[in-house]
């Protein structure tokens, strides 16, 4: 008998000893109220599935006894026949053999060798004599007591119920709410032992305090139930569903003592028996497939559950075929989900997770047991209803698993006290990733605007930035030294909520909202707080969709999920393709937004296109022009056109591309000066050679009065870049042209003096490592000399901890900062500039565009 | 408030609703209601209140009613009156519902009164319209008429009020 029999002969006893002992008390009932149907219908339904479940698993003797009981019970039930008590005498005793043949099967795992021919002759004459008066027939009577021996067996049946008592649902959950309250009421407590100074009443609140955190995790424990409650009844799915497809599946389970509580275990039922036919249905291939595939015949379903970190985390894994991404990807554009274009730029992580959209099902023929493209949208509803979170992973060829990561319980959970427009309000901790405190000054300069939608840079990263006291109406705080971004998790986004002020966190008691507040999204119940008051306790989803964080760029998102941990030396790059050009890259610090915009806004002005775009217009530079010029265009144009937006100030550039990749976090390893026009040179990321745009030579076609004509005390300044590498100098200077500066470049101190005499240059911006011998001697040099002495030099190191560790040497500039940091670099260019006495008269070069410049 | 204007003799009138003929009475600006007896919880002084932001403008806040979390609705605004003088605290009056306890912010309590079933009427026409849609009928007192204060459909904020 293989493991999987076992496994189904295990739950078969399980289930049949519950059944049983639903019946005993049914029985009592029935002899009171010999009529009612339902009582009936429930010992029938008892009675024919343990028939039915060992006919299956090729119990005899069972099955003979059963089916001449069913008989029997059938014919009452369809008022064939009345309810005597004789018959109810014979079929307890009918109950008792079957507890007997059970124990036996559970011991040896087979009926063992009574055959109970003296009942079943006695069932069946029963059965057959249903117009006999109900008079048991003498002879048979002194048959029974052989038939039945309770001593034994049933003591030993009993063992485990004596430690066991059956409690209602009804009071457990009671009990529940009581220690709920009991929890708000300590709480309330300490608060007021805080505001005294009374030592007994803090020894008493002290107790009061263990003793309601021992109640409280007590009472949880009696709601705790094993998953493998619900895991059972999966073998004979997997079974019924294998046998119906023809293929063969091996269920493993484990963990199945994993425990829940009872809310959790009734919500995720339904979800799993989805999953689990889901998987035998879509993921396995049939067994020749399989053979075909190198692999066993024999399909692996294997289902896990553990705790970790407060949470249980199911999973369902299948070493099937996995999820064909082209195939769901068609799916979903088929459906209309996706545009082509949006298809193609999606991850396969992405795609994969598409299956949970409504209407999608990727099995090629639809049959009874799925297919029709419902439930994988239900299932991550239902778990996330309960607040879980469902994941899918998949690998061609070698599986697919599905991960459902479920709160231990709902009723009591730990909880963030935030404040915003004066209200305090709960977030619940699973959704909560972080807390990031800003000073209120640089919130304003460190959260941008993509698309409208306000993100924060975060690690290199855009998370997008809802403000709870917008999203709810409230009135803004007053002034505050610091806000603080609570950094969320909702469905699989992230996103950052800003909030006045972040208290403690709290175990919460979950209290739902009354009718007239169900409509509000934003709110996932209330709680009572240590001072009595109710604060609202926010949901996660609903404030991320109201807000319409949630409904963010697919671009900025895939972005955030590739991420790896920034270092400072590592740069982030947006990489895009164009034309033959497979893979291009420019700085992601440049970037203001990545945007789309249909064909037919496109329109021509000044001998380019544009666009409009937030009420100005938006000059529009095609790459493929730039790059290979005269090269035949598409023939398919893409619709929307991807465009990369630079802007600075208030002027803005569009750099029209194919098709956006990826943003990269890689450190530059290799550098080669480029001669074609439009790139400065090619490096290796991500293992794959790619391109680096010249912005300063892609912008200038733009618009030659892009960097012109609003003045500005940056305006005209004359740039001096003294650094070795090309690589690193034509990225700096796309910076510095961009902002608007008149830029000279130096790879070395004696190219840097050559570059002071010739022209009169307003600020000096060198590497540390200058070479031959650092950027002291040309300080020196320039010292040396009077007319460059006042000249402020802008030192730029290659990290962080240069910077700090060459503090000393440092001094002796106006002011030093990292290389590639742009912003940091331009502030302080500014701030150097500003300090200057006169600005630099400029002479406006005004070109066809200027006019079209502002609306 | 007089008591001596009522006479008890429930179950008269065959247009009453079937109820106790008690009546907890309160007064929102000139108006005087009454809600069965049997449906108030209890009354409470003003309490402090959790607004909700976002909520509809009738939902006052929430109020902890001993551990249990009620939802409290602004009388006067459900009834489109002119609000409450800022001096005047209004008091609770916690009413059962299908969906559980409710707060009736009110401005006055009065007293219990038994009412005879024979001065049951109808809601009278000219009743301003957005009271009307809450009121179950009117007993007509000596001195003024009784609203009957239909609790189900106030509390149900899809109806119009």
């Amino acid at each position: 008998m293989g493991m999987q029999d076992q496994d189904v002969i295990r739950e078969f006893l399980v289930e049949s000893y519950e059944n049983l002992s639903a019946l005993d008390q049914n029985f009592v009932e029935l002899e009171k109220h010999p009529k009612d149907a339902a009582l009936l219908a429930s010992i029938f339904r008892t009675i024919h599935t343990i028939k039915g479940t060992c006919g299956f698993l090729g119990f005899s003797t069972l099955e003979a006894i059963t089916h001449q009981a069913e008989s029997i019970l059938s014919q009452v039930r369809d008022g064939q026949r009345d309810l005597t008590p004789f018959l109810v005498s014979l079929i307890l005793e009918t109950v008792d053999a079957i507890r007997k043949v059970l124990a036996a099967v559970e011991s040896h795992g087979a009926e063992g060798d009574e055959r109970f021919d003296n009942l079943t002759v006695r069932l069946r004459e029963a059965a057959q004599s249903k117009a006999t008066p109900d008079v048991p027939p003498e002879s048979h009577a002194p048959a029974l007591p052989a038939d039945v021996r309770p001593e034994e067996d049933a003591a030993k049946t009993s063992a485990v119920a004596d430690a066991n008592i059956r409690v209602g649902v009804d009071l457990l959950d009671k009990l529940m709410d009581l220690v709920g309250e009991l929890v708000l009421t300590r709480n309330q407590i300490l608060q007021f032992n805080a505001d005294r100074e009374d030592p007994a009443l803090n020894a008493t609140s002290q107790r009061l305090n263990l003793i309601t955190t021992e109640l409280q995790e007590g009472v949880m424990k009696t709601r705790m139930q094993p998953i493998g409650m619900i895991w059972n009844k999966l073998p004979r799915v997997v079974r019924d569903i294998s046998v119906v497809l023809g293929k063969q599946v091996r269920l493993e389970m484990d963990g199945a003592e994993t425990e829940l509580d009872r809310t959790i275990i009734q919500a995720v039922k339904d979800p799993l028996v989805h999953l689990v036919r889901n998987s035998c249905d879509h993921g396995f291939e049939t067994a020749e497939a399989r053979i075909r595939a190198g692999k066993p015949p024999e399909g692996r379903l294997s289902l896990r559950a553990y705790h970790e970190g407060g949470q249980v985390n199911i999973e369902i894994g299948d070493d099937g075929a996995g999820i064909d991404v082209a195939c769901v990807k068609r799916k979903a554009i088929e459906k209309g989900l996706l545009r082509p274009e949006q298809a193609d730029k999606l991850s396969d992580r992405e795609a994969v997770n598409l299956i949970f959209h409504a209407g999608l099902s990727t099995a090629q023929i639809i049959t009874n047991v799925s297919g029709r493209g419902v439930g994988m949208d239900v299932v991550k509803s239902q778990i996330e209803k309960i607040g879980g979170v469902v994941d899918v992973f998949s690998r061609p060829g070698e599986g697919t698993t599905v991960k459902i990561k479920i709160p231990l319980t709902l009723a009591i959970i730990p909880g963030l006290v935030i404040m915003s427009g004066g209200e305090r309000f709960v977030i619940p901790q699973v959704s909560l990733l972080e807390l990031i405190r800003l000073d209120a000054d640089s919130l304003e300069k460190r959260i941008e605007y993509v698309q409208g939608t306000p993100v924060y840079r975060r690690r290199g990263s855009l998370l997008p930035i809802a403000y709870l006291n917008k999203v709810l109406g409230l009135e803004p705080a007053g002034a505050h030294d610091a806000v603080s971004i609570v950094v969320l998790q909702a469905e699989d986004r992230q996103f950052g909520l800003v909030v006045d002020g972040i208290h403690d966190t709290q175990e919460i008691v979950v209290k739902p909202l009354g009718k007239q507040l169900k409509g509000l999204t934003v709110y996932a119940g209330a709680t009572i707080m240590g001072d009595g008051r109710v604060a609202l306790i926010l949901d996660v989803l609903g404030i991320g969709q109201r807000s319409g964080v949630i409904a963010f760029h697919e671009q900025s998102r895939s972005a955030t999920q590739q991420k790896t941990q920034a270092g400072v030396e590592q740069q982030r790059l947006l990489l895009f393709q164009t034309g033959s050009f497979e893979r291009l890259a420019v700085p992601l610090s440049l970037v203001a937004r990545l945007e789309e915009f249909p064909q037919s806004s496109i329109e021509r002005a000044g001998g380019g296109q544009v666009v409009q775009y937030r009420n100005r217009i938006l000059p529009l530079v095609p790459l493929r022009d730039v790059l290979e010029p005269g090269a035949p265009g598409p023939e398919h144009p893409p619709d929307p056109v991807q465009v990369v937006v630079f802007n600075d100030g208030d002027r803005s550039v569009g750099m029209v591309v194919d098709r956006i990749l990826d943003v990269a976090e890689d450190t530059v390893t290799v550098r080669q000066k480029s001669s074609r026009k439009g790139l400065l040179g090619s490096a290796v990321v991500g293992k794959r050679v790619t391109d680096f745009i010249d912005l300063n030579e892609v912008i200038q076609l733009a618009a030659e009065n892009w960097y012109r004509g609003s003045g500005g005390s940056t305006q005209g300044r004359r740039i001096l870049i003294a650094e070795a590498s090309a690589f690193s100098r034509g990225l700096i200077r796309s910076g510095l042209d961009m902002a608007g500066y008149r830029v000279l470049e130096a790879a070395n101190l004696s190219e840097a003096l050559r570059g002071l005499e010739q022209q009169p240059v307003d600020i000096v911006v060198a590497a540390l490592d200058l070479p031959p011998t650092g950027t002291s001697a040309l300080r020196a040099a320039m010292r040396s000399k009077k007319e460059w002495a006042s000249i402020p030099i802008l030192a730029l190191a290659d990290s962080m901890e240069q910077v700090q560790a060459k503090a000393g040497q440092t001094v002796a500039f106006q002011d030093c900062q990292v290389k590639f940091d742009r912003e940091a670099m331009l502030a302080s260019l500014a701030r150097l500039a500003s300090a200057l006495s006169a600005p630099v008269p400029e002479p406006v070069n005004a070109g066809p565009a200027h006019q079209a410049k502002d609306r | 408030m007089t008591t001596d204007n009522t006479v008890s003799k429930p179950g008269q009138s065959p247009a009453a609703p079937q109820l106790s003929g008690q009546f907890s009475t309160f007064f929102v600006a000139d108006l005087f209601f009454g809600v069965d007896v049997l449906k108030v919880q209890e009354l409470l002084r003003f309490q402090q209140m959790t607004r909700v932001p976002q909520a509809p403008d009738v939902i006052e806040g929430l109020i902890n009613l001993r551990g249990q979390i009620v939802t409290a609705i602004d009388m006067r605004r459900r009834l489109r009156l002119p609000p409450r003088p800022a001096d005047q605290m209004p008091m609770n009056m916690v009413v059962s519902t299908h969906d559980g306890a409710v707060s009736l912010l009110v401005d006055e309590i009065g007293d219990v009164l038994d009412v005879d079933a024979a001065t049951y009427e109808q809601p009278p026409a000219n009743l301003d319209s957005s009271a009307r849609e809450l009121i179950r009928g009117v007993y007509k007192l000596n001195d003024r008429l009784l609203l009957v204060l239909d609790t189900e459909r106030t509390v149900d904020l899809a109806a119009r009020g």
